[in-house]
């Protein structure tokens, strides 16, 4: 099938606005969208920049709103996109570098910022910390984050301000608050009750709908306000 | 000197063993990390179905047993005294990796949860033994999250997309390396008295392969133009299931649930094979024993896959033939929902890239190239050594894929790797600051990246018509078809003519971007240098190793030949001009003998 892909192009070096351009190809409906970037580089223009490196969903390289909706092209299929006509842009709020590159740096400081990162300073056991699958299974689905930004980027309440840490960070919050080894959750809690905190969250659900990893992401940060709101984790 | 750096210790690379390196060597050095990705978006990510350390959680188990696998496993060719040192080392390693906060999934009593993998196996009754510690079958996204958060919580210096050009040797000794900050074009020197390369694989020579587009074997590539020697580059692992066509892995954990191989027959061929572990058996075994599946017209419908079936039936009805039981001596059986939870990403990404339901139907599946066993030869520290002798170079060290210890020789068994990284980039970042503490920076050259700029500029002021976009696909459709899982003299032959036409048209290709922010396209083709350069030595070490061993089959020399070549093979380019050299294998326990799984 023939295939109008429209893809967003900015070079800072000499353009003062971006614009948008076509490139017909021929793709198998079991084609990537990151496959056909590839080619659209590898046989068009070689000048078009976008980020990938895994290709199958895992290093989140490659998130970028395509027909509107924040996808990893190399998870998104050409017979899912539904019609002909693919258009495709760099995900919304941050900085656009340079065609599909964004400026990622700000998302990756919000992570940052919320101490993503196991607490616990008591002496460790010679062998492994037990946890009961139970505990194990209260965080499983925040550790599957891997920090794409396709929910974060995909929320108003980040459109309107790069301050606010957004749902990445507060998923890497939760993952951490909910395991039964962590020390810091208090500590994470009050930094997430900020105004930049997880009251900018309005439950829209965007960040669910967007999540290639189908993290559920409202609920998560749903969890991590009850928690704050009672002053304890369940 | 615009954009100079300095630091006591560099590590190139941010996957699972440049960032155990960074945190180890950040505790008494200054450290500094450069990527050419983000951390978190490293290949070790991608590895699945776990790390192998027998902590004997369900089922009994020693590191003797693990040591033994894996020298069997690697057709004798791994070094025996540094696969000792990493089976022992690994069951502390494991633990270190819980208490820094890796998510293990766990046993019904709170402890670090196993599955069996191919090649591992109880040395007593020869089955298999779960070694695999794992993280449902994300184990590589947990390890690699784990470490980046530890350095971060640790302050390690990062520089992410920052791409490490050529390395800096001054008197004999490593002086840092020349790097490529992507968002601005800039190059900038990192002077240091500690190098230690942890680049990953070079897995995109192939045309099915399972690796990123990152995997293009920049450290050997950059290492091999300094005159520096690479180790049994012959060696390269076809893993046996890789999504059918794209050669996404499926891993080996799926057969540790249960998961059996099946032909257009219906046959379960591995018991064929491998009468023993049968799909348990170790990669190389398996892909080859598929191919020949293939040839003689077994794969479905004829065609080049076959079947990777986990419904629970099927894994039910195999179980009971092999008379499998659970640790408290129950018989082995699982549900739909039980695979769902032990396996969430293959269902997904069988879903999404084959429109299968894995639960329900089984998964098309064929050889992927998957990983390296040569590359940069090191001792058992994670130092760099240069010729037969074991000559460390000093202050210039390797650890993780890029790597040659050798503890997976002729064939790594799944699990090592995650192993490896975390034992070896551990060792390397130690001794890369013990190093650095007692040692000062070597004065640089004048203009430190001139050859650089150099070779960079050759590239952006060619005025050919030849697509890069091209050369990679020929390079990689022929060695595929011809240094692949089976390898015959006439093909190599053809593979090298072909690889060194592909090297001369490179020299001739089109590059409109001449920008500097994210020059995407200038990188592609300095990786792709990389990547003909790596194919041409691979083919000439794999043109002279005249027996088969590991992944290493010829169909020519098809038996292992341990009075000429029971020895690591040693490449270097010299003035354009290729030589090779062998140095013995280290035998401590384990004679050689036949290998049957």
């Amino acid at each position: 099938m023939e295939v109008t892909l429209k893809i967003f192009r900015f070079n800072p070096e000499t353009d003062k606005k971006p614009h948008y351009e076509s490139y017909k190809v021929q793709a198998e409906p079991t084609d990537r969208v990151l496959d056909l970037l590839e080619y659209v580089k590898g046989n068009f223009d070689g000048t078009l920049s976008f980020r990938r490196s895994c290709a199958h969903g895992i290093c989140g390289s490659d998130a970028l709103r395509i027909n509107g909706r924040n996808r990893l092209a190399c998870k998104m299929l050409v017979k899912e996109v539904g019609g002909t006509k693919i258009t495709v842009e760099p995900i919304l709020g941050l900085r656009v570098l340079k065609d599909l590159i964004v400026d990622m740096e700000p998302f990756f400081d919000n992570y940052r910022s919320v101490m993503p990162y196991l607490v616990n300073d008591e002496p460790a056991p010679k062998q492994e910390r037990l946890q009961t699958q139970e505990d194990r299974e209260r965080f499983d689905d925040t550790t599957k984050c891997i920090l794409c930004a396709c929910c974060t980027t995909s929320c108003p309440s980040f459109w309107a301000s790069e301050q606010y840490v957004g749902p990445a960070a507060i998923v890497a919050a939760h993952r951490f608050v909910f395991d039964s080894r962590d020390r810091a959750g208090a500590e994470r809690l009050r930094i997430l009750n900020d105004q930049f905190g997880v009251y900018r969250c309005h439950t829209i659900f965007n960040c669910t709908e967007a999540c290639p990893r189908e993290i559920q992401v409202t609920k998560a940060v749903g969890e991590v306000k009850r928690a704050i709101a009672v002053g304890k984790l369940d | 000197m615009g954009n100079y750096h300095q630091f006591d210790v560099i590590v190139v690379g941010a996957g699972g063993a440049g960032l155990m390196a960074a945190l180890y060597a950040s505790k008494t050095a200054s450290t500094a990390v450069l990527s050419k990705l983000y951390p978190t978006r490293s290949h070790t990510g991608t590895a699945q179905g776990g790390v192998g350390a027998a902590l004997g959680n369900e089922g009994e188990d020693h590191a003797e047993w693990h040591t033994f696998d894996s020298v069997k496993g690697s057709d004798y060719l791994g070094d025996q005294d540094a696969i000792e040192f990493m089976c022992f080392e690994a069951i502390q390693a494991v633990y270190e990796l819980e208490h820094m906060g890796l998510p293990f999934s766990r046993t019904p009593d709170g402890r670090i949860a196993q599955r069996p993998f191919g090649g591992h196996t109880n040395n007593i009754t020869g089955k298999p033994v779960p070694r695999a510690c794992y993280a449902a079958d994300r184990t590589g996204h947990m390890i690699l999250q784990t470490l980046y958060q530890q350095c971060i919580k640790n302050n390690v210096n990062f520089f992410d997309e920052f791409q490490v050009l050529d390395m800096l040797i001054e008197n004999g000794k490593a002086a840092g390396v020349i790097a490529l900050e992507l968002s601005t074009g800039e190059m900038h020197t990192f002077h240091a008295k500690s190098v230690i390369f942890a680049t990953g694989g070079h897995g995109r020579i192939w045309e099915i392969t399972s690796n990123a587009y990152s995997f293009t074997g920049d450290g050997p590539a950059i290492l091999m133009r300094h005159g520096l020697p690479l180790e049994d580059m012959e060696f390269f692992q076809f893993h046996p299931t890789g999504i059918y066509r794209l050669g996404i892995l499926i891993t080996e954990g799926v057969r540790g649930e249960g998961g059996i191989l099946i032909n257009d027959k219906g046959e379960r061929f591995m018991e064929k094979y491998a009468p023993k572990v049968k799909d348990l058996a170790s990669r190389d075994v398996i892909s080859r024993a598929m191919y020949l599946e293939m040839r003689e017209g077994r794969g479905i419908g004829g065609k080049r896959y076959l079947y990777l079936d986990m419904r629970p039936e099927t894994v039910n009805k195999y179980a009971a033939v092999d008379g499998r039981k659970r640790q408290d001596g129950t018989p082995y059986v699982v549900t739909g929902e039980e695979l769902l939870a032990k396996l969430p990403d293959i269902v997904d990404f069988a879903r999404t890239y084959l429109g299968v339901d894995p639960v329900a139907q089984p998964m098309p599946v064929n050889p992927t190239a998957h990983y390296a066993m040569g590359g940069i030869p090191t001792n058992k520290y994670g130092e760099v050594v240069i010729d037969e002798q074991n000559t460390v170079l000093p202050g210039l060290y390797a650890a993780g894929e890029c790597a040659c210890v050798s503890v997976h020789g002729a064939n790594r068994l799944g699990t090592n790797s995650l192993l490896d990284l975390i034992v070896f980039g551990k060792y390397a970042g130690l001794k890369a600051a013990e190093y650095a503490n007692g040692a000062s920076f070597e004065p640089l050259p004048a203009d430190p990246s001139a050859d650089i700029r150099q070779q960079l500029d050759a590239i952006l002021s060619s005025h050919g018509e030849e697509k890069a976009y091209t050369i990679g696909n020929e390079m990689k459709a022929i060695m595929f078809d011809e240094v692949g899982v089976f390898r015959i003299q006439a093909g190599m032959e053809k593979a090298l003519a072909k690889v060194r036409e592909l090297q001369e048209r490179l020299k001739h290709v089109r590059t409109p971007d001449h920008g500097k922010p994210f020059n995407t396209e200038l990188m592609n083709i300095w990786e792709l240098g990389n990547l003909l350069d790596l194919a041409e030595i691979t083919t000439v070490s794999a043109l002279a190793r005249t027996e088969s061993r590991g992944g290493h089959a010829r169909e020519d020399y098809p038996n292992r030949d341990d009075v000429n070549w029971l020895k690591h093979s040693l490449i270097w380019v010299e003035d354009g001009k290729i030589r090779l050299s062998y140095k013995p294998v280290v035998i401590t326990k384990y004679q050689p003998k036949e290998r049957v799984y």
